[in-house]
């Protein structure tokens, strides 16, 4: 097994294009799990995490955009302005893995495995993030719905590298929960994150219940016949309606970590329990 | 004449908490555990198991693998030149699956190699060829007989009644449940590891391995190999934490093969993954119990059913069934009982010794069934138990007499007095991470109920049975310095630290070394059953006494003084009745005083068919009090707090008493509401850390700690074992409270949220 530890992007790629099946390497959260586990041998490695064109961000208040490097850890994200630019995304920090864990993790990581419990991955999908792919024959932008295509399964082609993660900066309130067995460094059994746009649209994205990240149509559909943007109002039995309608477009499945039933049911609660954060009068 | 050299009075003796010799190694992360030794030119072990949980080997094909560059050894049932089988009480476990492999896991096979991915390889190259046949999952059908043996010695390991007195009495106030428990794992943070180093010509074999008790070890792996004991020399590695998973053999005798025949030192460390197949665990248990009690709450009667699932192998599973079934009165009088207990054999994992060996599914079932019993007589949790506390003098339903100091009722209303927490739900700051859900941010403070629940444990102390687990100890006193010399397995209880305690009181000195822990000095017994203060504590205890009634001889002879007259005061020896006064080292310069002693406990009996017998060797008392927060609607809890008063005879050392008290409730939090291990067809599903989950810091509560100190007269130093009553009342308790809140029943453990939001 080769190791390479590019110094720059152009040879990560020079790399990638040479070995298209090498396993890119960021924080190695997941890939480290796997090696060790003897689940994936891969005759070459490329680490990217150290790469300084992966590592930046850029808030750019012109666009109301923020684009996060592919590299930028999970324990960056928890940091201040984070919270201020995309509360959602930061709170899904918080609750992946340990501290130790979110030191080395990335979102790119995150959204190149692409799990449907990835903790990062309703936050993206709910603010419509753009998945910006790079190659050695050039770039191209993913809407994050089209990048995911199903469980671990993306629209990456050979030889791409993931390079940035572009989401809006919404003024309006947003939010992220997740239900595990613990209270700390769980994986998701049920996750939703909503946000308010700027249009005064609800977004709602379950994760963990489906083989993808799942955007609720119907429930955001719902919501923007019942909230009171002025009042930040909404009754609590359309709330509940919310929820309901959230976890009719959930397909959970039942496996050793919980049953289809109980994801069901959480992921109505947490819908109409986020609806309420954000609408918290009436 | 010298006198003392050294300031102040000596530090680290009995009743202090002196720092640990073993502490600042393993918080820096320089402390060398098992798994951390090697050996130049070692080569590298690894173990095949069953991908079945009953079949048939009708072959097994060998040539590809030692075809592969870099494998020195493939070995097979057929390569055990001694015993084929081993176990702790029947050797019914085959060192390697030969005819039948009967759970998923099961070793068939070992290989040493040049290179762990070399090992890999040659594992995937052995070709087993397997026969299906009909697994026994069901604890039921192993009983009743439906199913086949599964074994030689049959699907029942053990039956044991317990009939006493009225048989017929019927309670004015009968309540009655059926309470599960799942399979917990020990998940001890240091893996499996251990490094054999072969003699030469293979005469014998060294083994450096982390384990719970060396001599049982030694004898086990010695019948295997064909050796005579004292041909195999077992040295401590570094334990990681034991639990009881490393009682029982796993990886020690294929390691000892491997390196015998290879000629070459052999390591074998298993991964997480591995460690979930390779160790016992608890018994998963069902236990239906009927109370019958007077109008106001007095108990007349018990009735159980326990059926205990011991997996393919016996292991300790007889004995676990005799702690379940006499304990499962719980610390209350009773006089009339009808019980019967089950352990039986499946081809699920082998279970085996767990912390709390029994009591905790014992605990769980009579814990359920006081507050039903309250609840029917209009008491409270702590009124039904006080009324029934049991008090020393009086009798189990075995027949046996409580002799020890047994303050039920004060554990009971010390908890009582310990105060509430006095943070509101979410806690004093408000912080989200301190509601149910924690860091998934699920829940606001409007969402949570506060519940508060009760439990209230007893438990044995040592081995039972008529079993003599003695332990040995030498102490050798020079120049000042004692020695200490014992085979007593250090796994993060602290019985260093003790060890140095006794020394420092008895003997006045301020250095004691302490020496390689192994088999050149006789047995200690196993660390476990909460016996090693009381048992290598009073074997410690008695070397030091020994040299030093050979210290007051020799000062007496020098100085012309009874020795009856001296005594330690400080660093010196005095005379009580004269003015002498001259130091210990100054006293043992230059010369050796060494002392061995041996520690039996009284002996014990077995019980007859009717479950009558004094079976135990000694008891501790245990209350605890669960404040726990949960979230009804999506089923997820935060214990707030949890208090305790424990009998703990004397605190040697209260840090370290704490230590136990803090770590025990965390095992039974996990046990409460997450610990399990989750099978399909004998399939563990969840054989990581990903999936099953052991508390946090978020998870744990604030511990209220009292500590009952009345001095045990049957204890050498007064002190009982203190480290398996915190975990057995805990998990009650935490259900109890989690009950409480919700007003619902819950009867299987761990709780799971949707047993408390889905209908």
């Amino acid at each position: 097994m080769s190791v390479l530890i590019p110094a720059t992007l152009a040879q990560a790629l020079s790399a990638l294009d040479d070995a298209p099946s090498s396993m890119v390497l960021a924080g190695g959260t997941d890939a480290m799990v796997e090696i060790n586990g003897g689940h994936r041998r891969p005759d070459s490695v490329i680490a990217v995490g150290r790469l300084a064109e992966l590592r930046t961000w850029t808030h750019d208040v012109i666009s109301a955009t923020l684009r996060i490097g592919a590299a930028v850890t999970y324990a960056e994200l928890e940091a201040d302005q984070f919270r201020r630019w995309v509360p959602a995304l930061s709170q899904a920090a918080r609750t992946v893995g340990s501290p130790q864990i979110r030191h080395a993790a990335t979102l790119g990581g995150n959204v190149a495995t692409c799990s449907p419990a990835g903790d990062g991955l309703p936050a993206l999908s709910a603010l419509d993030a753009i998945v910006h792919l790079v190659s050695i024959t050039g770039q191209r932008s993913v809407p994050f719905a089209e990048f995911m295509v199903g469980p671990k399964r993306t629209s990456l082609r050979p030889g791409e590298l993931i390079e940035a993660i572009t989401v809006p900066v919404f003024a309006g309130w947003q939010g992220y929960a997740k239900v595990g067995v613990r209270n700390a460094m769980v994986i998701s059994n049920a996750g939703a994150c909503l946000a308010v746009d700027d249009e005064g649209g609800v977004r709602l994205a379950l994760g963990s219940v489906g083989p993808t990240i799942i955007r609720c149509s119907q429930a955001e559909a719902f919501a923007a016949t019942v909230v009171d943007h002025g009042q930040r109002a909404v009754s609590e039995a359309d709330a509940v309606e919310f929820g309901r309608v959230a976890a009719s477009e959930a397909r959970p499945i039942d496996d050793h970590r919980s049953t289809a039933d109980y994801r069901r049911h959480a992921i109505a609660v947490l819908s109409r329990r986020l609806l309420r954060r954000a609408f918290p009068n009436g | 004449m010298s006198t003392a050299t050294r300031e102040g009075t000596i530090k680290g003796r009995l009743g202090d908490s002196p720092p640990r010799p073993d502490g600042l190694a393993k918080t820096q992360g320089a402390f060398a555990f098992a798994g951390d030794l090697s050996a130049d030119g070692f080569l590298w072990g690894a173990t095949l198991r069953s991908p079945h949980a009953h079949a048939r080997i009708r072959g097994i094909d060998l040539s590809a693998a030692w075809k592969i560059d870099g494998v020195a050894a493939v070995i097979t049932a057929g390569d055990v030149p001694g015993k084929p089988t081993y176990g702790l009480i029947s050797k019914d476990q085959p060192v390697f699956a030969a005819d039948v492999v009967r759970y998923v896991g099961e070793p068939v096979a070992a290989v040493a190699a040049d290179h762990p991915e070399t090992c890999r390889r040659a594992l995937a190259a052995i070709v087993v060829d397997y026969e299906m046949l009909p697994p026994l999952f069901d604890p039921e059908r192993a009983i009743d007989g439906s199913h086949p043996p599964i074994h030689p010695d049959g699907n029942v390991i053990r039956r044991q009644r317990i009939i006493t007195g009225d048989q017929s009495l019927q309670g004015e106030v009968i309540v009655e449940g059926t309470y599960e428990l799942g399979m917990q794992d020990q998940a001890f943070l240091g893996l499996e590891a251990a490094l054999a180093l072969p003699d030469p010509g293979g005469a014998g074999v060294e083994l450096f391995v982390a384990t719970q008790w060396l001599h049982e070890d030694r004898g086990q792996i010695a019948a295997c190999l064909g050796l005579a004991p004292e041909e195999v020399r077992l040295t401590l590695g570094g334990v990681g934490g034991a639990f009881g998973a490393r009682e029982d053999i796993s990886l020690q005798v294929h390691t000892c093969l491997l390196a015998l025949r290879t000629g070459r030192p052999v390591r074998l460390a298993y991964s997480r993954e591995e460690s979930f197949l390779g160790h016992v665990h608890r018994h998963p248990a069902t236990i239906w119990m009927r109370h019958h009690a007077t109008a106001q709450g007095s108990i007349q009667r018990i009735e159980a059913r326990l059926v205990l699932d011991g997996g393919a192998y016996a292991s300790t599973s007889s004995a676990v069934l005799i702690n379940a079934v006499t304990h499962v009165q719980g610390p209350y009088k009773c006089a009339n009982a009808t019980v019967d207990g089950y352990a039986v054999r499946t081809n699920n994992l082998p279970c085996g010794a767990m912390r709390g060996f029994g009591v905790v599914q014992a605990c769980f079932a009579h814990e359920g069934q006081m507050d039903k019993l309250a609840a029917a007589c209009g008491l409270d949790p702590v009124e039904i138990r006080l009324l029934n506390a049991m008090e020393t003098g009086d009798s189990l339903i075995t027949g046996q007499v409580i002799e020890n100091v047994a303050p039920v009722a004060e554990c009971i209303t010390r908890v009582a007095a310990l105060p509430l927490p006095d943070a509101p739900v979410g806690g004093r700051d408000g912080d989200p991470l301190d509601l149910p859900g924690g860091a998934g941010l699920t829940a606001d403070p409007a969402h949570i109920r506060r519940g508060i629940g009760w439990g209230v444990a007893i438990k044995n102390l040592m081995y039972s049975e008529a079993f003599d687990d003695y332990a040995t100890a030498r102490c050798t006193l020079s120049n000042g310095v004692a020695s200490l010399k014992f085979a007593t397995v250090e796994v993060g209880q602290g019985f260093v630290v003790l060890a140095q305690q006794i020394a420092r009181s008895v003997l006045g000195v301020d250095d004691v070394v302490l020496e390689p822990i192994d088999t050149t000095i006789g047995s200690a017994g196993s660390t476990s059953a909460s016996r090693q203060t009381w048992m290598s504590g009073g074997a410690v205890d008695g070397a030091c006494r020994l040299v030093r009634e050979r210290l007051f001889e020799l000062v007496g002879a020098q100085y012309d003084i009874e020795p009856v007259q001296l005594a330690i005061d400080g660093r010196d020896v005095i005379d009580t009745m004269g003015t002498l006064r001259v130091s210990v080292s100054a006293a043992t310069a230059g010369i050796e005083l060494v002392e061995t002693f041996e520690h039996h406990h009284r002996p014990t009996e077995e019980l007859d068919e009717n479950g009558h017998g004094n079976c135990h060797t000694a008891f501790a008392f245990v209350a605890h009090r669960a404040v726990v927060d949960v979230d009804p609607e999506l089923g997820l809890v935060k214990v707030v707090q949890v208090a305790t008063a424990q009998d703990v005879g004397v605190a040697l050392n209260p840090l370290s008493v704490l230590g136990q008290i803090e770590g025990g409730i965390a095992q039974g939090l996990g046990l409460a509401v997450m610990e399990e291990i989750i099978f399909t067809d004998g399939r563990v599903r969840n054989a990581s850390f990903t999936d099953y989950l052991l508390p946090t810091m978020l998870d744990m509560p604030t511990v209220v700690a009292a500590l009952i100190e009345h001095p045990d007269p049957m204890a050498p130093l007064g002190a009982k074992g203190v480290g398996e009553p915190p975990t057995i009342s805990s998990t009650p308790a935490i259900v109890a409270a989690i009950r409480d809140a919700i007003g619902r029943d819950l009867s299987r453990v761990p709780v799971r949220p949707a047993d408390i939001c889905l209908p």
